[in-house]
């Protein structure tokens, strides 16, 4: 479903440039999730954007259900996949009613039949009528993270790509997304894609997982492999070490600007 | 000391129904989002003297024949010359006999006329040119940003002044003489506004729907820089209805017998030292319309500082 | 170093009124903090924020702060103005904050700020601060002191912005730190690190720390004592690695709530809110007595 080959992306030109992505390859069957890992500035987001058509990539090639898409992405292509970001309270514009923001898409795609999607999918999402004219910042971290997951299902796309989702939540509500994450796949058949730091939520959604430093992709494992720590490449041995809590053992490093 | 829940004492009533946490329509959130401001404005003494003032020019200039005779703004009585303030004439009479106090009242309606086409020009006009410029950026920026430099190079009343005298005096020269001169800064204020928002997530989930440029740009955009454009030009008003003073004090703007005040206070010149309440009334009527508008636009900011923070 | 507690909390009342109601963020809150480290966790909401807030006096208004006892050691908490509470903070109390980024100065370089705190707090000389500045970034295990005494904070990464705001918020010898957030705008290496240099300086100190985050692994592998907030209260205690033995149902849910790698269940049982949680508990039942 998801294809990926020789995947670059850069920003700047000259003196600086920045390789954010490079040479990165993978691939998704379709219904399946999958997982990047990472620290910030290993480039997980930015595979994520490039994939989703939002920053253009420099080389390689993207390829999704069997077409590939070029830098440039026409309307009728974004109905296949859609985008969950990380911050509930950026991703919605504070000036627009939950109503509102479910109606965007739906108008620009004239798909027609509003009243009844907007419901449904609120019902969808664990959303009721109350919540339906209220602005964001009326509503909790988990109810807008909610409304931006309606949003993004709203068109129905095959595809979901998921910045971080529930990095910004709290454990209680974590967990309702991450249920509620689970039960969408399920119901709707989704290809997922998911970026975050946390290395529990990645491996509680996803089957399988690519390990990411400096912009390379070291490489894939499942989550019962994590698990034991069946893991070869060191970045991903510290990225697992440190998940579990404070160490002491560790020492301290002296480091230098 | 409740023995249940976090919250004691909500509303009921009207402010019940806008203060609703649960909307039932997409009028009530809106009326109720308005109310919330109002509520927040209310609290500030200064900024309510402020709207205050607005509201009594508005009123004003709009019912001028039930505040003052139109005759005595108009009618040379030269047997009545700068007399001093007294029950017939409360504010005075000018070099002809006028009555001062209704010229200061159907001058209001001037103000306001100069203001209000202002404002309806440099708005659209600022926006249409910053918001580009913010959006798009390469090219399109520099070009745009180039050409709002040229005219901000310029001190605005030399610039103002130019225009008039080359389109000739007249109140709607003026009006267009001072637009073409303030409309800078607020191109600058919509480019800012845009590029701080340009990346914001929610833009690019619009991006990643399938939205036109058109569309993010007014259904997304623009409602966010409207407020810090709308506050920028009440605060920048009272500079707007100096400029207008200032070019009818120059002999540039409204033409005699017109009561445009900064005129009047350009007649009164000559007296100031006997009779100073010839140019000292118009004066204040400038200075009064002027503070009321600063306090406003403070206290707007002040409002929606708190919301957006 | 004495055996008397370093903050004493009883019955810490914090009220926000509002257009919808008065909002009660924290309601009868009572803790002892000695020279060790104290953890505070809950969601967001909870009050745990707020609480080390009121402590150093930070509540803007409309916000009311109200206790029973608040006293820092013989100095009493309740009774301070704004004045009182500027000499106490830096001196006797100090707070790291989340996010270094908005934290520190843009237009100042990190080594001046850290100088100037020095020369406020001790009004010392250029050259004396300047010495301090560089002990302390020393302190913090930063390699390069002179070098990173010039640089601005926008040069500097997350993890060296936090080692910056120690460095800064412990040149005066405070007694107590509170540490908000500190570790959450990081990646989870950096975060230790941080975590291993905030544990060295409190030690070798005899400081106190409270730690408050909503990282409950975190703080209970790092923590001697947690406290668990919810609804502005606190309902339980727990020592250093026996969170796990949690006994109220809302710290029991939350642990539940945790995904683990290598328990990987279809569902993650959700938290179910008991409304009685938000029931005031007697006031001074949370009063704990500190523990060597």
């Amino acid at each position: 479903m998801v294809e990926l080959e020789g995947l670059s992306v850069t920003y700047g030109a000259g003196p600086t440039l920045v390789r954010a992505v490079i040479d990165v390859s993978l691939r998704i069957s379709a219904g399946d999730a999958l997982g990047l890992v990472g620290e910030s500035g290993s480039g997980k987001s930015t595979v994520l954007r490039a994939i989703a058509g939002l920053i253009p990539h420099a080389a390689g090639s993207v390829v999704i259900d069997g077409r590939e898409l070029p830098n440039h992405r026409p309307r009728e292509s974004r109905k296949i996949m859609q985008m969950v970001f990380q911050d509930p309270y950026g991703s919605l514009h504070p000036n627009q009613t939950v109503d509102q923001a479910l109606s965007a898409p739906i108008a620009i795609h004239r798909l027609g039949n509003a009243e009844k999607r907007i419901m449904a999918f609120l019902d969808e999402v664990g959303l009721g009528r109350e919540h339906r004219y209220r602005y964001p910042h009326q509503l909790s971290g988990g109810q807008r993270q909610r409304v931006a997951i309606a949003r993004a299902l709203i068109l129905e796309p095959k595809i979901l790509l998921l910045d971080e989702p529930t990095s910004a939540l709290d454990v209680s509500v974590q967990a309702e997304i991450l249920n509620l994450l689970t039960r969408l796949r399920r119901d709707h058949g989704l290809t997922m894609l998911m970026v975050s730091h946390d290395l529990a939520v990645i491996a509680h959604i996803c089957d399988h997982i690519g390990v990411m430093h400096s912009g390379r992709l070291l490489e894939m494992t499942t989550a019962a492999a994590l698990a034991e720590g069946r893991v070869s490449n060191p970045h991903s041995q510290q990225l697992l070490r440190a998940n579990q809590g404070f160490d002491a053992s560790g020492g301290i490093v002296d480091v230098a600007a | 000391m409740s023995a249940t829940g976090l919250r004691s004492g909500a509303p009921t009533g009207w402010s019940g129904w806008l203060l609703d946490p649960a909307p039932a329509s997409r009028h009530q959130a809106r009326c109720g989002r308005w109310y919330r401001g109002w509520l927040g404005l209310s609290r500030n003494g200064l900024a309510m003297t402020g709207l205050v003032i607005v509201l009594a020019l508005v009123l004003v200039a709009l019912f001028a024949p039930l505040f003052a005779d139109h005759a005595a703004a108009f009618t040379q009585t030269l047997t009545d010359r700068l007399k001093p303030m007294s029950w017939a004439h409360p504010f005075g009479t000018d070099e002809l006999g006028r009555d001062i106090y209704a010229r200061v009242v159907f001058g209001s309606r001037i103000t306001l006329t100069i203001v209000t086409l202002v404002s309806l020009i440099v708005v659209p006009l600022g926006l249409g040119i910053g918001l580009p410029a913010g959006y798009f950026g390469g090219w399109i920026d520099a070009v745009l940003m180039r050409i709002t430099d040229i005219f901000l190079a310029f001190p605005r009343l030399v610039l103002a002044l130019a225009f008039a005298a080359a389109l000739g005096p007249g109140i709607e020269n003026a009006v267009i003489a001072i637009s073409l001169t303030a409309w800078p800064p607020y191109a600058r204020l919509a480019r800012a506004e845009t590029l701080t928002r340009r990346n914001a997530e929610f833009i690019e989930a619009a991006e990643l729907q399938g939205a036109s440029h058109l569309r993010i740009l007014f259904t997304q955009i623009v409602p966010l820089c409207l407020p810090s454009v709308i506050i920028r030009l009440t605060l920048d008003m009272a500079g707007i209805i100096l400029t207008a003073a200032g070019l009818g004090f120059l002999g540039l703007g409204a033409q005699p017998p017109a009561p445009e005040w900064g005129a009047m206070v350009s007649s009164g010149r000559q007296y100031l030292l006997d009779q100073w309440w010839v140019a000292t009334m118009p004066g204040i009527a400038i200075f009064v319309v002027s503070l009321g508008f600063n306090l406003l636009g403070d206290g707007l900011r002040d409002v929606s500082d708190s919301r957006a923070g | 170093m004495s055996d008397d507690p370093l903050l004493t909390v009883r019955n810490l009342r914090v009220v926000y009124p509002g257009d919808d109601g008065d909002f009660r963020a924290v309601r009868n809150l009572s803790f002892s903090l000695g020279r060790e480290r104290l953890g505070i966790v809950g969601e967001s909401g909870a009050g745990k924020s707020t609480t080390g807030r009121a402590i150093m006096g930070l509540i803007p208004y409309p916000g009311r702060v109200d206790a029973d006892e608040m006293r820092l050691g013989k100095i009493d908490l309740t009774r301070l103005d704004e004045k009182g509470f500027r000499r106490l903070r830096g001196k006797r109390i100090a707070m790291v904050l989340q996010d270094p980024k908005y934290s520190l100065d843009p237009v100042m370089t990190v080594g001046k700020q850290i100088a100037e705190t020095h020369r406020y707090h001790f009004g010392s000389r250029k050259k004396a601060a300047r010495a301090a500045a560089m002990e302390m970034l020393e302190a913090v295990h930063i390699r390069d002191p002179a070098r990173v005494y010039n640089q601005y904070p926008h040069q500097v990464s997350g993890g060296m912005g936090q080692r910056i705001m120690i460095a800064m918020m412990l040149i005066a010898n405070p007694d107590i730190l509170i540490a908000d957030e500190p570790t959450s705008a990081l990646d989870v290496s950096v975060q230790q690190q941080v975590l291993a240099i905030m544990d060295e300086m409190v030690k070798s100190r005899g400081m106190g720390l409270i730690l408050i985050s909503h990282n409950l692994h975190l703080v209970s592998s790092f923590c001697d004592r947690v406290l668990v907030m919810y609804a502005g209260q606190i309902v339980e205690v727990c020592d250093v690695g026996r969170l796990h033995e949690a006994l109220h149902p809302y710290t029991r849910g939350l642990l539940a709530a945790l995904p683990e790698l290598g328990n990987r269940r279809a569902e993650l049982p959700q938290l179910q809110r008991d409304p009685a949680w938000l029931l005031d508990l007697p006031a001074a039942v949370g009063a704990v007595a500190w523990s060597n």
